[in-house]
């Protein structure tokens, strides 16, 4: 048999699937080129740029807080226990500050909220585009483009980056409590020798991954959204097809961001 | 005969609508083909619209009837062919070249397709905000009034689309498509769905469309009933093609055998038993 020929009843082969991929990939990148050059003309939609990152805001606060308060906690208890081994646990502030800013904060923000905001734009235009409105908009003289997708985009561009920076300070917080009741260490050691390592470039990548993160995880779930195809079973797809994409996306995203980060 | 006033084929023609006379070639479909992957399911698809009629596409489920009139407007784009509206090959139009034909041209979804978020008066307000910059809120409101007056619906304004039944939301859906006050209404499955009161008060709308508006109107259905009730011409579309056009008369004396399975089916629906 040929390599990448079809197995009879096992579905596509790997060859049509590779170039399904590719051709979303391809669709997707030409989305987002459409994206930023509507979001650069005008007419401005500020009302719903407003009201998509508020409600995404608002909405997703609880859980990143909630994550990082337990991110804190365990990473200060973990390396609280490993540094007392080697005598040097007054500088766990130093540690926890770093792994925060840097890696834990914006990922895990990005892997928590942002699968639940991806999947839930990938929800709500999936269930528009099935019932014909995405159509209807189109009909009734407006882009769907303007309308639906660059909102949502740029609202998880700027919602990303603040959860990001409310789970630095409440992790912090949470480290900070623990590594007191469990080590001894006084709060204002902790805070000093947190404040003394970390430079501003260390806070800065985070954030700027978390707007990285928050162009992936809208894009990708306003793009599964539209392409939803098959009725609810579409819909029921494209969410799970979301956290999927969204949640490996960031995790190479991270590596790489990492990497160019660490040059400055 | 009626030919087209004019070919303009060059998409760098802009869009200019004039006022068609009654009778008058106002649409064409020409050679039309359309494939979804492997799946062909136009072959050279010819059909004529002549302003001021009601005309009928008929169509067993899956045949792309729909997609026809999506062709029209831009939503979906034929793989060959050409579909002329006013003399203009709309197939190669753009996106933006479209949104000046959307203002004439306005489509009923088979579902209604009304915005879930906005209330009944923002969505028949949509296209007025999005077609017409200067209209003021009073004039918007004031029209909103008159659409939803024209279609049995006063004073639902406020209400939202999950409090309509589904009758209701079809009329709000042609309140949404009659703001702008198009020349020509495509139909979709407008009576799929519906009991017999509502088809035929949705039917009854149409066809006050034709008489209030002057619009011209492609309704695409398989209910035979709605169908005689509705048509000027009908036109039948099977095995990738129309294999005929022609009154209600001329279809109900039809011997194209796609013709009379559909014109025996409903008889059969009606008369189960094949009593005399």
């Amino acid at each position: 048999m040929m390599p990448g020929a079809r197995i009879a009843g096992h579905g596509p082969s790997l060859k049509e699937r590779l170039k399904e991929r590719m051709e979303s990939l391809g669709a997707l990148s030409v989305m987002t080129g459409q994206v930023f050059s509507r979001a650069v003309r005008p007419p401005y939609d500020w009302a719903s740029l407003v009201f998509h990152t508020e409600s995404l805001g608002v909405r997703s606060l609880p859980i990143a807080l909630l994550t990082a308060t337990f991110a804190g906690l365990v990473i200060s208890l973990q390396f609280g226990y490993f540094l007392a081994r080697f005598g040097v646990q007054y500088t766990v502030g130093r540690v926890v500050i770093l792994t925060l800013f840097r890696e834990l904060a914006p990922v895990l923000t990005a892997l928590t909220v942002g699968a639940r905001i991806g999947s839930g734009i990938a929800a709500e235009l999936g269930s528009m585009t099935v019932t014909e409105q995405v159509d209807a908009i189109r009909a009734l003289g407006a882009d769907p483009l303007r309308k639906l997708v660059v909102p949502r985009v740029f609202a998880c561009l700027i919602v990303m980056p603040v959860l990001t920076v409310f789970s630095d300070v409440v992790g912090l917080v949470g480290g900070a409590l623990v590594v007191k009741s469990q080590y001894g260490i006084s709060l204002d050691q902790f805070f000093q020798g947190a404040l003394d390592a970390v430079l501003m470039g260390d806070f800065v990548s985070g954030v700027i991954k978390g707007a990285v993160f928050g162009l992936i995880i809208g894009l990708v779930g306003c793009f599964k959204g539209l392409a939803v195809e098959g009725g609810t079973e579409g819909v029921g797809r494209a969410t799970t097809q979301t956290v999927a994409i969204t949640s490996v996306t960031v995790c190479l995203a991270d590596f790489f961001i990492t990497k160019i980060t660490l040059y400055f | 005969m009626r030919k087209a006033r004019s070919a303009h084929a060059d998409p760098a023609v802009p869009f200019a609508f004039r006022k068609p006379t009654p009778g008058e070639e106002l649409i064409r479909f020409d050679g039309l083909i359309k494939q979804f992957g492997a799946k062909r399911i136009y072959d050279g698809v010819d059909l004529d619209v002549r302003a001021g009629e009601t005309l009928v596409v008929l169509g067993g489920s899956g045949v792309g009837k729909s997609v026809l009139l999506k062709c029209l407007i831009g939503l979906m784009h034929p793989d060959g062919g050409s579909v002329l509206f006013e003399g203009y090959d709309v197939a190669k139009f753009s996106e933006e070249q479209f949104l000046e034909v959307r203002k004439h041209v306005a489509m009923v979804f088979q579902g209604a397709a009304l915005f879930d978020s906005l209330s009944v008066a923002e969505n028949v307000a949509y296209p007025l905000r999005e077609h017409f910059k200067k209209m003021t809120r009073a004039e918007i409101n004031k029209r909103v009034a008159e659409k939803l007056e024209l279609v049995d619906l006063p004073n639902t304004e406020k209400l939202m689309p999950s409090d309509l039944s589904g009758g209701m939301r079809k009329r709000v859906g042609l309140a949404r498509a009659i703001a702008t006050d198009p020349e020509v209404i495509l139909w979709d499955e407008p009576t799929t769905g519906l009991d017999p009161v509502t088809t035929q008060t949705i039917n009854e709308l149409i066809d006050s469309m034709k008489q209030r508006l002057g619009a011209t109107s492609i309704v695409v259905t398989h209910d035979m009933v709605s169908a005689f009730v509705l048509a000027d011409r009908m036109a039948m579309l099977a095995n990738r093609k129309i294999v005929q056009v022609g009154t209600p008369e001329e279809m109900r004396r039809s011997q194209v055998p796609e013709v009379r399975a559909f014109i025996d089916a409903r008889r059969l629906e009606l008369n189960p038993r094949g009593t005399p």
